[in-house]
């Protein structure tokens, strides 16, 4: 059963059409990449689905039901990070991760945070100032909060921009671990291919706010018979794979 | 109404307080300053026989008032700026918080602070001038309340504002209480207004606590009109106000502004 359903989904911001007609499914447990070049309609399409932007058209309905009927319960299962958007660095990390477990009624908050902190190696933390942390320190803070709820899908957008190699690939190895070990369905954004391919069960590509392609990353380097999935991403950003047979 | 959500919202910003030097002295420092400038002047006039009139406890119960007023109106438009200070709306509403729940957290935030201002400035006033706030007893209390319910309503249309236009309003966040103090008949009574200024000051709650703690300095008597009407005049205009700020909200998240909101 679908996780996410979005139908005929449409956002326009005066004349701008920044999303436009998009349908697709997303199936529990999977990681797939929402992918496409900046201004695809990509945070768009994301902040619809977390009920931030009202979408001009179309339905939106995520565990089978209808944000606007079931807002509370919805975003009670979903989580979101991102190292564009910081938790308030002017808070201890302690004191950030204990608000929003609050926020998120989380039973045990004490044990959920000792939990997931050790998981992410950023114990040792917790009495600090978050903005004392490092930006690898606080990508791992971020996932923290956004695991705080054991969510049963996770959206990330670019979890590993601005991480060196080292901290991308261990973040990128969590990742697989935790949809391994808790079953989270994740919904991803990169503009890393290499990244997708290594992660990602299916990649939805979009451009202009218009769906260009969607299925498993082997796939659609063999259908565009090309040899990575960057080769793949270059020919949708430049128009070039309107001709490839689906 | 999620009563662990509120309180969730509330420690993120109390937990500030216990570092942040000028928000200890925009708490503390600042009203007791008023307090000294305003208590030397009442002093001065007292001793100048002004008619027999309680300058003292005229200029001290105002400025007193007054402050919880400012308190109540900062609280919210403060703590919504915070998030825009620190761009925690996306944090915040990706959770099942509701706008409500946002709301109340800042309310409930208010009367934190007026209780603390108002027990603080009470405790100078009284050591300093002689001047005790609750000599009237719990004929205060529903004055107190009103402030406390303005102040609100002044904080959420100024966080309306800023989220209708954008952060460059947030001027209003400083300001506004300032543009209701002539009206207010702080320190004076609405009859000392020119005429045309009289009709403004009716409109505003502000005005019937003002009229009704000078009632009470002179008669010692529970002025229920004054109490009834700026109450009735409170939920009139939160009831706009909420729906403005509703409004404002829906307006931000059809034009994807929420996330463009900055400092």
């Amino acid at each position: 059963m679908p996780i996410v359903e979005v139908k005929n989904l449409v956002k326009k911001f005066g004349d701008t059409t920044a999303v436009d007609n998009l349908t697709f499914e997303i199936e529990e447990g999977k990681i797939t990449g929402l992918l496409g070049p900046n201004g695809a309609g990509k945070t768009t399409t994301i902040q619809m689905l977390l009920d931030l932007i009202i979408p001009t058209s179309g339905s939106i309905r995520i565990f089978g039901k209808e944000m606007k009927n079931s807002r509370e319960e919805i975003l009670s299962k979903i989580n979101f990070s991102s190292p564009y958007v910081s938790l308030p660095t002017n808070l201890k990390v302690w004191e950030n991760l204990t608000t929003f477990a609050r926020l998120y009624g989380v039973k045990n908050i004490e044990k959920k945070i000792d939990e997931l902190t050790t998981f992410f190696d950023i114990k040792d933390f917790l009495p600090k100032m978050t903005s004392a942390l490092s930006t690898g320190q606080l990508t791992r803070l971020n996932l923290t909060k956004a695991l705080l709820n054991d969510p049963a899908l996770l959206f990330l957008d670019e979890p590993t921009a601005s991480l060196d190699p080292d901290i991308a690939d261990r973040t990128r190895q969590l990742l697989k671990r935790i949809q391994k070990e808790r079953n989270v369905t994740i919904l991803y954004t990169t503009h890393n291919m290499a990244e997708v391919e290594e992660i990602c069960d299916r990649a939805i590509f979009i451009h202009h706010g218009k769906m260009k392609d969607d299925g498993a990353p082997a796939d659609l380097i063999k259908k565009y018979g090309r040899e990575d999935l960057n080769d793949v991403f270059l020919m949708i950003a430049r128009g070039e794979a309107e001709n490839v047979k689906s | 109404m999620n009563f662990n959500r509120i309180s969730a919202l509330m420690m993120r910003h109390l937990y500030l307080y216990q570092r942040s030097l000028p928000r200890l002295m925009d708490l503390f420092f600042w009203p007791i300053l008023e307090i000294l400038v305003w208590g030397f002047l009442s002093v001065y006039l007292e001793k100048m026989n002004l008619g027999g009139l309680n300058i003292v406890s005229l200029l001290l119960g105002a400025i007193i008032f007054w402050d919880l007023l400012s308190q109540s109106q900062k609280a919210v438009s403060f703590a919504f700026m915070e998030e825009v200070w620190e761009k925690n709306f996306l944090n915040i509403f990706v959770t099942p918080l509701k706008v409500s729940e946002f709301l109340f957290s800042t309310f409930f935030l208010g009367l934190i602070r007026i209780v603390l201002v108002g027990i603080i400035l009470g405790l100078f006033s009284f050591l300093l001038y002689h001047f005790n706030i609750f000599q009237f007893g719990l004929y205060t209390v529903p004055f107190i309340i009103n402030l406390l319910l303005f102040g609100w309503t002044l904080g959420i249309f100024t966080t309306a504002i800023i989220f209708r236009f954008g952060s460059s309003a947030q001027i209003f966040a400083y300001s506004l209480i300032f543009l209701i103090q002539p009206f207010s008949a702080v320190f004076y009574p609405i009859s000392a207004l020119p005429q045309a200024l009289q009709f403004v000051a009716y409109l505003f709650p502000s005005s019937y606590v003002f009229e009704g703690m000078r009632a009470i300095i002179h008669n010692g008597v529970f002025p229920l009109n004054y109490f009834l009407l700026s109450l009735g005049l409170n939920l009139v205009y939160m009831a706009v106000i909420f729906f403005f700020f509703y409004k404002a909200f829906y307006w931000v998240r059809v034009h994807g502004r929420l996330m463009k909101i900055e400092g």
